[in-house]
């Protein structure tokens, strides 16, 4: 009886569970009618905005209206509309691949569509970027700082970037810098706070398995002892208490986290500093965000966490008129990304000004001409591969549950 | 040196296991009466971790205690204690609700429609558990006192931890188990649930209100899973909605892999997926876990189809 239960049963609920998972989604909207007179074109965005990243996304959409309110939504002859699109579903709590596709297949089918800011996660830009790229429809990304998406340095799969772009002309570009760099920037911060011995650890996805080797390789090359990995964790686990045990057994002075909150670091971080209280923590920009602070709770005091570029509070020039003014109009603090969010818009209205008209290859070729370009994080272009020319490096602690940013310091990529 | 890490993962294997094993005797009570596996049974434990929470933290918040880890020792324990009977109080009612709704009137349906409207009922709290706590992993104060046993209390130096945590995960669990068998075992009420499981026509006939013992079993369900899900919470000091999810199917494994239907079968299955996850954790690779975790379960099944203690003791043979 209970063997043909079992039989009868077990995969029949699997395979429920799973097709429900998989069938939530959302019939795209129908196009609003063309308004008389100017042309109506659209920027679309897409971002995780339901889950925990949705606290640092909130702030990179308010700033992505701030820049289409500069100009009253106007570009020459254009009336520009703006839809925020969500490419995380509730029960991921995190960006989604089908969702994200969903999205890449609505904007290109949306004729008005003229361009796409996003992604946050570069998983996900790994999805979209092959869909858009054959429409021609060019890509600004306020963060994905994964190497592989533009370019073939170490680190990367073999392979990339061509096979994001298959027969079709480069879409994508990014106004962060990438993990080459920060990966780098994070191994040389760790020698220099004296750790010798590292233990290496990644959430498994595109961009924390990626930036975790990019660390692993760089301390290697400048002489540190890396204990072990990049090794993978399992980001749904209820605890870690048995691989917390394992790095404690190999004695390391820092460890390593490549990864984003949504993979569980806060988790992870009790974990660590329940059986090596005095091991420091550092991780990427993917944990640079309340959020982490709010799950981790008291253990992710003194975390060092690198990001490429400056605090919103520590812009200057333009980024410094930029934060004034978002303070003053949402009355809040910007998280790390909303400047590049800000940036990102800025440069496809300065793009769709130059392009002066509403064909995507037009508008593509413009933002990849996009020099000197004078915005809210300094002067900086974008190169042929879609990368930006910034290359700053910084780097924070936590400090009474709060980012350091006063103390924030410039920090070294060689 | 290597014993002391094999008895350190064998710890936390155990404290692991046993916190499974309490969410599975949930899964085999209610198997083991009507035969349905709940799939909803791991949200109510969720929700068991979701409403300890709330107490946790909005209880000493009236009481004008921003950190409720500063509460003196008796108050401390008091909130612990008030936050268990909620806890349980909460989940039984729940998990008799959902049983009353979702279940009851496709008790002669075919089997396969009880099964969907569980999955539908777990959908259901997942959701809830998402609109109430929100989406990312949140912090569960860290209440319970930190002190190593091992070290500070006996005096023995050694590099194990065992700390009062795990000493609280293994006081309450034992003894919830034990109490489970010799209840079903001993009482009226477990000779009725045995009977009910065995035959219901024929146990009606004796004079046994089946609703009545089937809610009884579903309110039992529930309490064990608001025990859990406060245990679950002061151990791991964490609280997400789907939490339940990963929790559900390792207890549901723990339930088959011991023989579903089985209370001992529960404890041993989860005790054996506890010490499996952490040996693996420790010597393979994380990723690997829940590979190796349903590999032993393929095994066991093939090799004895019922579960380890299947044929031995069940309330239904």
């Amino acid at each position: 009886m209970i063997r043909t239960l079992l039989l009868r049963r077990f995969p029949v609920a699997i395979a429920l569970a799973l097709a429900l998972g998989l069938t939530a989604c959302n019939p795209p909207a129908a196009a609003p009618a063309g308004q008389t007179g100017a042309q109506t074109i659209k920027i679309v965005s897409s971002l995780p905005r339901t889950g925990s990243s949705k606290g640092q996304t909130d702030t990179i959409v308010n700033s992505i209206k701030m820049a289409l309110d500069e100009v009253n939504n106007k570009v020459g002859n254009f009336t520009i509309q703006y839809e925020d699109l969500d490419d995380a579903t509730a029960a991921k709590g995190s960006w989604d691949a089908g969702k994200e596709a969903e999205n890449a297949n609505r904007a290109i089918n949306d004729a008005q569509v003229v361009a796409y800011i996003g992604t946050f996660n570069s998983g996900a830009a790994k999805v979209s970027i092959p869909i858009l790229c054959k429409a021609n429809l060019v890509m600004v990304s306020p963060a994905n700082t994964y190497p592989g998406l533009t370019k073939n340095v170490p680190g990367v799969e073999q392979g990339e970037p061509n096979t994001y772009y298959p027969g079709c002309k480069h879409n994508y570009t990014r106004v962060v810098p990438a993990d080459d760099l920060q990966g780098a920037a994070a191994a040389n911060w760790a020698k220099k706070l004296g750790a010798q011995k590292v233990y290496v650890l990644d959430d498994t996805q595109l961009y924390g398995h990626g930036i975790a080797t990019v660390f692993t390789d760089t301390a290697k090359k400048i002489g540190l002892n890396v204990l072990g990995g990049p090794e993978g964790i399992d980001d749904k686990a209820a605890d870690y208490r048995a691989l917390a045990e394992k790095i404690r057994g190999t004695s390391p002075d820092l460890v390593y986290f490549g990864g984003i909150t949504q993979a569980n670091a806060g988790k992870l971080w009790q974990d660590i500093k329940a059986v090596m209280p005095q091991v420091k923590m550092m991780g990427p920009d993917g944990i640079l965000e309340k959020a982490f602070i709010d799950a981790a709770g008291p253990a992710a005091e003194g975390t060092y966490i690198t990001f490429g570029g400056l605090g919103p509070s520590k812009l200057t020039g333009k980024g410094a008129d930029w934060y004034k003014a978002y303070k003053a109009k949402f009355n809040s603090e910007p998280e790390a990304y909303a400047a590049y969010g800000y940036d990102a818009a800025k440069a496809v209205l300065n793009a769709l000004q130059r392009a002066g008209s509403a064909d995507r290859g037009a508008i593509r070729d413009a933002v990849f001409a996009t020099k000197d370009f004078d915005g809210a994080l300094g002067k900086w272009s974008f190169d042929s591969n879609g990368d930006t020319s910034l290359t700053r490096m910084s780097g924070r602690q936590v400090k009474s549950g709060a980012f350091d940013e006063d103390n924030a310091e410039i920090l070294s990529t060689q | 040196m290597w014993h002391e890490q094999l008895a350190q993962i064998l710890l936390i294997g155990i404290t692991n296991g046993l916190l499974i094993a309490l969410v599975a005797l949930g899964y085999t009570l209610v198997y083991g009466i009507i035969e349905l596996i709940n799939f909803a049974h791991g949200d109510v434990f969720m929700i068991g971790t979701m409403v300890s929470l709330t107490i946790v933290t909005s209880v000493p918040a009236m009481m004008g205690i921003a950190q409720p880890e500063t509460l003196t020792p008796p108050l401390l324990g008091l909130l612990l204690l008030g936050t268990l009977l909620v806890a349980m109080v909460v989940c039984a009612l729940l998990n008799a609700f959902i049983e009353r709704v979702a279940y009851r009137r496709l008790r002669h349906a075919p089997r396969v429609a009880p099964l969907i409207s569980a999955i539908g009922v777990s959908f259901i709290l997942i959701n809830a558990g998402l609109h109430w706590k929100g989406a990312s992993q949140v912090y569960f104060p860290d209440l319970l006192p930190n002190v190593d046993i091992l070290r500070d209390v006996v005096g023995i130096q050694t590099p194990v931890r065992f700390a009062l945590k795990d000493l609280f995960v293994i006081a309450i669990a034992v003894p919830l188990a034990f109490g489970l068998t010799q209840f079903i075992q001993r009482t009226r009420l477990g000779k009725a649930m045995r009977a009910t499981a065995q035959d219901r026509e024929a146990a009606s006939m004796m004079g046994i209100d089946i609703n009545t013992t089937i809610m009884l079993t579903f309110l039992l369900g529930g309490a064990l899973a608001g025990a859990a899900g406060l245990m679950y919470g002061l151990y791991n000091n964490t609280a997400w909605f789907f939490q339940g999810f990963r929790s559900g199917l390792y207890a549901f494994t723990a339930a088959v892999m011991g023989g579903i239907g089985n209370v001992q079968g529960a404890l041993l299955g989860g005790l054996l997926i506890g010490i499996l996850g952490a040996v693996s954790d420790r010597l393979i690779d994380p990723r690997w876990t829940q590979a190796v975790v349903f590999g032993l379960l393929i095994l066991i099944l093939v090799f004895r189809p019922s579960g380890l203690l299947g044929d031995e003791a069940p309330p239904r043979s």
